[in-house]
């Protein structure tokens, strides 16, 4: 009979041998779903996995992995901090979105002004966005002790509404003929995120992930506040003990998350996608809860996990286009890749024994 | 060397290479924004792809990406498409106007075709079907069919697109009975059937006997079976299931001659950009069969009036027309221009309640 | 300019209210055991698929109910294997649920796509109906409403009077001292995953099959977050997710009638309301300190 054994610590070698083992799997049981679906698993893979990397085009894919994974990483790190304090920011979503609002909202005020403050108002104006719309649960939370789940989960369908209502009113176009939606601020270069260096996909918001993961690993790491904010989620009570102030935690947590999404949006607004539409939000904010987890909460771990979530997105995309793959199969291909990551954690931190049936 | 000339010179080299292989394939690929299982708009385009697969055979291949996100999503899709040889891109919302501009920049040997857009370029097309046709129709039959007076309206966004179906019906609601009123409802979305079999339900509360929708789901048809005296129409695809009561004619989305066509004149080496607005004439607009719920008068009517519009004696919004303010658009006689059309933003006179924004 | 009746409004409400109210059901008794399971709504939609299929292929909408709870169960075992087995973490477990669901109903969806299910009859209750104002509004609906009821009175009481609610409470309370009582732990709390995965299914059903009722990927709009939400709502009370089910479908009910009856409001503003309301409520009822079974969310095993 199998028999689970808590490790100690958890495993060294199967932190790092865990990932690759699950890609492993899922290659194997998507390869499997393809070829039921009548597809040649082996190409499909590939084109998943090898292609945007290394296929005939990877210039254009891999910039293009940088500009998708962006977001994700962002607002991962962000929402780590929170989970790792037992602070549950589910609504990154809303955030993303009100970011998006504020920052984009400040470069159309000032368009057509062409001077170097615009870009940067836009980024402050972006974290405050995101920060002000995590502050609502944060506040409730301290002062009511209401659900942080719940009202951050609520705000996102607010943001959403908010969001058409923006771009099919104050923000809309004025010389855009009634349509729905803002100015192009590409077409601003004061406003515009462009792009560091051109060809590499590396636009201001990955300077900001890269930043972004580099401050977590060092605050997690060395700082006062990184080893509260662990401590709160793995001790509460001791936690307690040492002078830890559960409210002022919430709102850190919870601000530090929303600052982070709100500037993902405000990247993504002024850089990829270039405008406020109804649809801008494509789902970042709960892809990066999925994110955080994947990365196991650290932030390197967490950088990974973004660009391996890109890459299936990208290689999912080129599946879809050049096989014939329902968009489906993808999502499906998607979530059992995120199972078998989850499963075989259990090889990090238990130990699997054999044992005979004890006689009673 | 920038990424802008790498793209173009990819670009050229795969027009060279499928320049040498045209002769047996051409390549046509289609954006879609929503799943293909939508069983409205995406569905329906989704059908001209198969139209064109079926005309064309072995001549033709296309692809096709579905649930693509406007936006960032949008613009790597189509410039996906463009590297792996495609030859003529359909990119098929409005949200992809500009990302398909943005391509269509880096691919000059690339043609490009934008449905519902305003912009072009030399390798870049728009499309759109005039609907109000089909809600000219539509108002004529709600007009004569209802009892109550009161058609009810389910709209998705305040965008001109709504607006001006929603004139059009009342117009000819309006000729045919002069007592009819409109309520609308603004649903906020293009698909939620759960939300648009509420707003259904409201209309119906409210005494609608009669349901127009601008949202794709068979959702208001089925709150309408189940009120019983209530008639609806299809929206996007034909939805014959709930004919012949309480469906009883739809506006058909109709892609296919259009996809056709423009495959062709790429194969001829004849395609130019153009901004093209086809009606019920060209075929894009498709009345769904009148059932036998409505009387053989009205029919025939109605018919008459599609007859007038596609053999371009009659249009929909010829004058005299208020605004909804009472301050004139169109004199006697006066037809309103695309131009006017394509940003409507305004009620005519006539309807109750507000836009909203 | 008519009045809404508030009979129809109070009869409507009740309907646009049963989805959620089930899926939102079966969440309680997951969260009860001590589980969070994210995945709500790739379970209802998994759910409405299967009920669909299944309805159309044998004519039956009964059977397609079944079905649907079997559905809307296999996908809660994947959870449960993962959770329970693997141990692996909740939130994202379920989250990754979501996703999986979602892309597998638009794969069995395919081929569905613009057909009609059987209808499913509205029970007879022949004189009852006809009382004015609760006729209309309490005695006029489909069987399916009235299970959703009687599970909210079934669940309330076996969560307050029997031994099996005990347990379950037990378990989500403390994971360890009911290990120790010699409860198995991990048997409960896949049970109460499965059951909440069959709510989920028979909930996304009830789109598919009574509310729309067609198929068409991704159905559910939402519904599975905002039964999740509930729950919350409810701080864990199965006679409140009534309620809360109740407030949160009258309302978006109730904005649509506003708007029927020509009301001048902001539309975009209003669409906003029910969630605005919800976190209002929250705030309000914070002030109630029944709490989150202490266990929720977080991992067990039986290390002797």
């Amino acid at each position: 009979m199998l028999r689970l054994e808590k490790r100690p610590q958890p495993s060294r070698i199967w932190t790092w041998a865990t990932p690759p083992l699950a890609v492993l799997v899922t290659m194997i049981a998507g390869g499997a779903l393809f070829a039921a679906l009548g597809k040649d698993p082996v190409e499909a893979i590939a084109t998943i996995f090898w292609k945007p990397l290394f296929g005939e085009f990877a210039f254009y894919y891999r910039p293009q992995l940088l500009i998708k994974a962006t977001p994700l990483i962002l607002i991962a790190i962000g929402l780590s901090l929170g989970f790792r304090a037992g602070v549950w920011n589910i609504g990154a979503e809303g955030q993303y979105i009100l970011g998006a609002l504020t920052g984009a909202g400040v470069g159309l005020a000032l368009y057509p002004l062409d001077s170097a403050v615009v870009f940067p108002l836009m980024i402050i104006a972006g974290a405050l966005g995101g920060w002000a719309w995590a502050m609502i649960p944060a506040l409730l939370k301290v002062r009511f002790g209401t659900n942080e789940i719940l009202v951050s989960l609520m705000l996102v369908y607010v943001a959403e509404q908010l969001l058409a209502a923006m771009a099919l009113g104050p923000m809309r176009n004025p010389d855009g003929h009634g349509f729905p939606g803002s100015r192009n601020l590409r077409d601003y270069p004061s406003a515009h995120n462009a792009e560091i260096i051109e060809g590499t996909g590396m636009h201001w918001g990955v300077a900001a992930a890269v930043i972004a993961v580099i401050a977590a690993y060092v605050l997690l790491s060395r700082h006062i506040l990184g080893f509260q904010i662990r401590l709160a989620g793995q001790a509460p009570r001791a936690a307690r003990f040492s002078g830890v102030r559960p409210g002022r935690l919430v709102l850190v947590c919870l601000g530090t998350s929303g600052a982070l999404a709100g500037l993902a949006g405000m990247f993504e607004v002024a850089g990829p996608a270039g405008q406020v539409s109804i649809d801008f939000n494509v789902g970042y904010g709960f892809t990066a809860i999925i994110v955080a987890f994947l990365g196991r909460l650290h932030p390197v771990g967490i950088a990974l996990a973004g660009l391996l979530m890109a890459l299936t997105y990208i290689g999912g995309e080129m599946a879809q286009s050049t096989l014939g793959l329902p968009a489906a199969a993808i999502q499906l291909f998607q979530g059992m890749l995120l199972f078998f990551l989850l499963a075989v954690d259990l090889l990090t931190n238990y130990r699997i024994r054999i044992r005979k049936k004890e006689v009673a | 060397m920038t990424l802008t000339r790498l793209l173009t010179s990819a670009a050229l080299a795969l027009g060279l290479a499928t320049g040498a292989t045209a002769q047996d394939k051409t390549k046509v690929g289609f954006i879609y924004v929503g799943p293909i299982g939508d069983g409205g708009w995406t569905y329906e385009h989704d059908k001209g792809r198969l139209a064109v697969e079926e005309h064309f055979g072995d001549a033709v291949e296309t692809v096709y990406q579905e649930s693509v996100p406007e936006g960032a999503d949008a613009a790597r899709a189509i410039t996906q498409m463009a590297l792996q040889g495609a030859d003529l891109i359909f990119t098929t919302s409005f949200g992809f106007m500009e990302p398909t501009l943005e391509v269509a920049k880096k691919f000059p040997n690339v043609k490009f075709e934008h449905a519902t857009g305003y912009k072009t370029l030399p390798n870049v097309s728009t499309y759109s079907a005039r609907f109000y046709e089909g809600r000219a129709v539509q108002g004529h039959i709600a007009g004569e069919m209802t009892e109550s007076n009161t058609i009810g309206y389910i709209a998705s966004y305040p965008i001109p697109e709504v607006i001006r179906g929603i004139n059009s019906a009342y117009l000819h609601a309006k000729k045919v009975n002069p007592d009819v009123e409109f309520k609308i409802i603004w649903a906020y979305t293009w698909f939620d059937p759960a939300k648009e079999a509420d707003a259904a339900q409201a209309l119906i509360e409210q005494g609608a006997d009669v349901i127009l929708q601008h949202t794709d789901s068979t959702a208001p048809q089925a709150a309408a079976e189940k009120a019983g005296d209530v008639i609806t129409f299809g929206q996007a695809s034909d939805m014959a299931e709930y004919a012949p009561f309480p469906r009883v004619s739809s506006i058909i989305d109709n892609w296919a001659p259009y996809y056709i066509d423009r495959t062709q004149a790429v194969i001829d080496g004849t395609w130019e950009s153009q901004q093209v607005w086809h009606g019920i004439d060209e075929g894009m607009v498709k009345i769904g069969e009148i059932t036998d719920a409505v009387p053989a008068d009205v029919k025939a009517d109605a018919l008459a009036l599609k007859e007038t519009m596609a053999a371009g004696e009659y249009h929909p919004f010829t004058g005299p027309i208020n605004r909804q303010d009472g301050s004139a658009w169109l004199a006697e006689g006066e037809i309103a221009d695309d131009g006017t059309l394509l940003g409507m933003d305004f009620y005519v006179e006539g309807i109750s309640g507000q836009i909203p924004n | 300019m008519g009045a809404i009746d508030p009979a129809l409004l109070l009869a409507a409400l009740v309907v646009a209210a049963t989805p959620i109210l089930l899926a939102a059901l079966g969440e309680l008794v997951v969260e009860r055991a001590g589980v969070l399971n994210l995945g709500v709504e790739g379970m209802m939609i998994t759910g409405a698929i299967c009920g669909f299929a299944v309805a159309v292929n044998t004519g039956s909408p009964a059977i397609g109910f079944v079905a649907a709870a079997a559905g809307g169960a296999v996908l809660a075992l994947l959870f449960a294997l993962l959770t329970q087995l693997a141990l692996a973490n909740q939130v994202a477990s379920g989250l990754a649920l979501t996703l999986f669901g979602l892309g597998l109903s638009s794969l069995l969806g395919q081929g569905y796509v613009g057909i009609k299910p059987p209808p499913t009859p509205r029970l007879d209750l022949g004189p009852l109906s006809d009382i004015p104002f609760l006729g209309r509004v309490v005695f006029s609906h489909d069987l399916m409403v009235y299970l959703a009821l009687a599970l909210v009175a079934a669940i309330w009481a076996m969560l307050k009077y029997t031994r099996a609610g005990l347990i379950l409470r037990a378990v989500g309370e403390n994971h360890d001292a009911a290990h120790a009582l010699g409860y198995r732990v991990v048997r409960v709390r896949v049970l109460a995953i499965l059951f909440g995965g069959a709510c989920a299914g028979l909930g996304g059903a009830y789109i598919s099959l009574i509310r729309v009722p067609q198929w068409t990927e991704g159905m559910t709009a939402g519904a599975g977050w905002i039964a999740l939400a509930l729950v919350v709502f409810a701080s864990w009370k199965a006679g409140r997710v009534l309620l809360g089910a109740w407030l949160f479908g009258g309302v978006t009910v109730l904005q649509l009638n506003l708007q029927a009856a020509g009301l001048a409001i902001p539309v975009e503003y209003l669409s906003m309301s029910p969630y605005l309301i919800t976190i209002l409520v929250l705030v309000i009822m914070s002030a109630d300190k029944s709490r989150a079974p202490a266990s929720l969310g977080r991992i067990f095993h039986a290390s002797q």
